[in-house]
């Protein structure tokens, strides 16, 4: 263990470079969000996230996020177990009737002022699974969505720029 | 064990089914090998129906192992259930009866499991729509003066997929553990009727996300079977390279989430490093980092490059470099063993009854892999070991996987040494009414794939049965006596996928 640690300490750090925000990202969020609640989350925001029937593989990539390479946390963005902790709601999964019920629960439990972000295809747009019987369809036919980070999945760069993107906005 | 061919006969398989004996038999005969199967004589693969037919996969674990489907027509919508004689069948049947409004006779547990009440119609994949279930569901009672219940989701603390658990404990002590599961079910098989070949490889493909290769190809495979096609050696070979990059991927990154679970962030925080190195690896080489819908029915649908080949090389040195490295760290500290060690005790014999596949079948002595014992190319041209342990704890299955990521880099490295040279992709003419099955180790276990195509060559019945279907019920098994704490620990381990179950 000592080892390793001691390379740790001797090595450059792993961790990317940050992604900048498109402008135009930029600009059609602005637009949408309200900017004086935004203000008032500050340069921080607490993120819980829910599956609405993913097929997991965005949760791959989002949990993807927490590692070195990326170190979410050294933007102020980080995963909060409870809702009652949250600023943001992360979902993912193309809303599936039996989810729908827990995901409007988990919503209603985080404080205002708060944002959903669509995080990949299904939760955008509905992706694949969109004339299922079994799912809603995109996040938006159940909750106001602020921002889409479409992709399937998105790539944690990807993921990272459109976090940002609320970060700056 | 007995010969399937004593039991079931064999010569009168119908003609359109490959690659494995599928034959039509009797209720008589249906009930014949459910019995079987109980007497833990043979091992249940899968069980579905399709229109008004069942269908049941089984294998008999002798040497070479063999595989056969029989058949059962339904009459006035009913067959007789599996599951009285052998429970692992249980919620096979019970999501067979929410899908396709069959009902199984004699099915000891009759409450819905895939069908929450909320889909607005029942029997989805019935020709005729059927009543949905009522909301609502009753978890098994339990008595006793001391015992209370925690339930736990759908909706979990962590970034994982929804689940309930209903937890009983003494204290600290679990003593049953109940899984509702269904969930994220987003109707893949109604989906996949219908579908043209290669949509449906697309969705086969998001049954579980972090084992898309493995669909893909079990997918590929099945369809190549129905219409009797050979994809080219370089693909196959490239198909490998995918599989054992996921295998090797999902691996690093459980074992480092199981520390994790286990309060210790530094083997997670390198082993989530190595992973993401499998995961840029994978997309220099094949344009995406999950590699989705990069293998497809006939081949694969990017070839690896020198560039491609050169991120593996440098993968095969850092992985080389800092495996064992890490695995000792694992071995030498003994806070961390003191979590895993006797956590999560999962029986053999359970093991080996409900056909458990994967890490959990071969840490509690189910010494079962599809790449050996039902043996797809190039695994028939490949040299790895598998590993098999019977102490069945968390540690074990910590074990077994770092030994599989091991093999699998062996196995990059000899695929690149040998993949031939040569054209990735065959056609595929759909060929009417046929009918292929497939299974293919996932880092999970074994994934079945089968289907049935129609006359237009879509696929008109498409059947997918993750590795967790055998899993699931062993995690109850698993944590009963164990400390609530541990439940993350033990799960992890496991780490069943809840999509792959739910489809
Ligand atoms: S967008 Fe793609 S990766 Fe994400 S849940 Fe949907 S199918 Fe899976």
């Amino acid at each position: 263990m000592r080892k390793i640690l001691l390379e740790g300490l001797l090595r450059r750090p792993v961790t990317d470079a940050s992604p900048q925000p498109d402008d135009a990202e930029l600009a059609a969020l602005a637009a949408r969000i309200d900017v004086a609640a935004r203000r008032r989350l500050g340069r921080s925001l607490a993120i819980r996230e829910v599956d609405a029937g993913s097929c997991n593989g965005c949760e791959l990539e989002i949990n993807a996020l927490q590692n070195a390479v990326y170190d979410l946390e050294h933007y102020g963005l980080r995963f909060v177990a409870s809702p009652r902790h949250a600023d943001v709601l992360l979902v993912t999964g193309p809303v599936t009737k039996n989810m729908r019920t827990a995901l409007e629960r988990t919503y209603t439990a985080i404080p205002a002022p708060k944002f959903v972000i669509a995080v990949g295809d299904c939760a955008v747009s509905g992706g694949l699974f969109a004339n299922s019987y079994a799912c809603v369809g995109p996040v938006s036919a159940v909750l106001p969505v602020a921002l889409t980070i479409p992709g399937c999945p998105p790539t944690p760069h990807a993921l990272l720029k459109g976090l940002l993107t609320l970060l700056l906005g | 064990m007995t010969p399937l061919a004593d039991h079931i006969d064999l010569t009168s398989a119908v003609p359109n089914h490959a690659p494995w004996p599928r034959v039509v038999v009797n209720a008589e005969g249906w009930l014949a090998v459910a019995a079987r199967l109980g007497d833990g004589g043979w091992t249940l693969l899968g069980l579905w129906a399709d229109g008004g037919r069942v269908h049941m996969a089984l294998a008999d674990d002798n040497a070479p192992p063999a595989v056969a489907v029989v058949s059962l027509d339904a009459e006035d919508g009913a067959y007789p259930s599996v599951g009285r004689l052998h429970p692992p069948a249980l919620r096979l049947e019970r999501a067979l009866r929410d899908l396709s409004g069959l009902q199984p006779v004699g099915l000891p547990d009759p409450r819905p499991w895939l069908d929450h009440g909320a889909w607005g119609i029942g029997s989805p994949l019935a020709a005729i729509a059927g009543e949905p279930a009522p909301a609502g569901y009753d978890f098994l009672p339990v008595e006793g003066e001391d015992l209370h219940e925690i339930p736990v989701g759908p909706v979990h603390a962590g970034i994982i997929e929804p689940g309930h658990f209903r937890f009983t404990v003494d204290g600290e002590t679990v003593v049953r553990l109940e899984e509702r599961l269904g969930y994220t079910h987003k109707g893949l098989e109604s989906l996949l009727a219908g579908s043209t070949l290669e949509h449906a490889a697309r969705l086969a493909g998001r049954a579980s996300g972090d084992a898309t290769v493995a669909y893909a190809l079990a997918f590929a495979r099945a369809a190549e079977a129905a219409c009797g096609v050979t994809p080219p050696p370089r693909a196959v070979w490239l198909r490998a390279l995918m599989a054992e990059l996921e295998r090797m991927a999902n691996h690093l990154g459980d074992i480092g989430a199981i520390c994790n679970d286990a309060a210790f962030a530094i083997i997670h925080a390198h082993f989530g490093v190595l992973r993401e190195h499998v995961l840029r690896a994978a997309a220099v080489c094949f344009g995406h980092r999950l590699m989705m819908d990069r293998v497809v029915p006939g081949g694969v649908a990017v070839d690896l490059n020198a560039d491609g080949e050169a991120a593996l090389r440098g993968l095969l040195r850092e992985i080389r470099r800092r495996l064992p490295q890490l695995a000792e760290l694992y071995d030498t500290t003994a806070s961390l063993q003191d979590r895993t060690v006797r956590t999560g005790f999962v029986d053999p014999a359970l093991a080996r009854r409900f056909g458990c596949g994967g890490h959990v079948g071969r840490a509690s002595g189910r010494d079962f892999d599809a790449r050996r014992d039902l043996p797809y190319p190039p695994y028939d041209r490949l040299r790895f070991t598998t590993a098999l342990r019977t102490d069945g704890d968390v540690n074990a299955r910590v074990w077994v996987r770092l030994h599989e990521a091991d093999q699998s880099f062996a196995l990059i490295d000899q695929i690149l040494t040998g993949l031939p040279a040569g054209a990735i992709h065959a056609p595929v003419a759909p060929v009417a009414n046929g009918e292929g099955m497939a299974m293919v180790e996932s880092f999970r276990g074994d994934v079945l794939a089968w289907l049935r195509l129609d006359a237009a060559g879509h696929v008109a019945r498409c059947h997918l049965r993750d590795p967790s279907c055998f899993q699931w019920p062993l995690l109850e098994t698993a944590i009963e006596g164990n400390i609530v704490a541990d439940f993350p620990l033990c799960n992890k381990s496991f780490n069943c996928s809840y999509s792959g179950q739910d489809l």
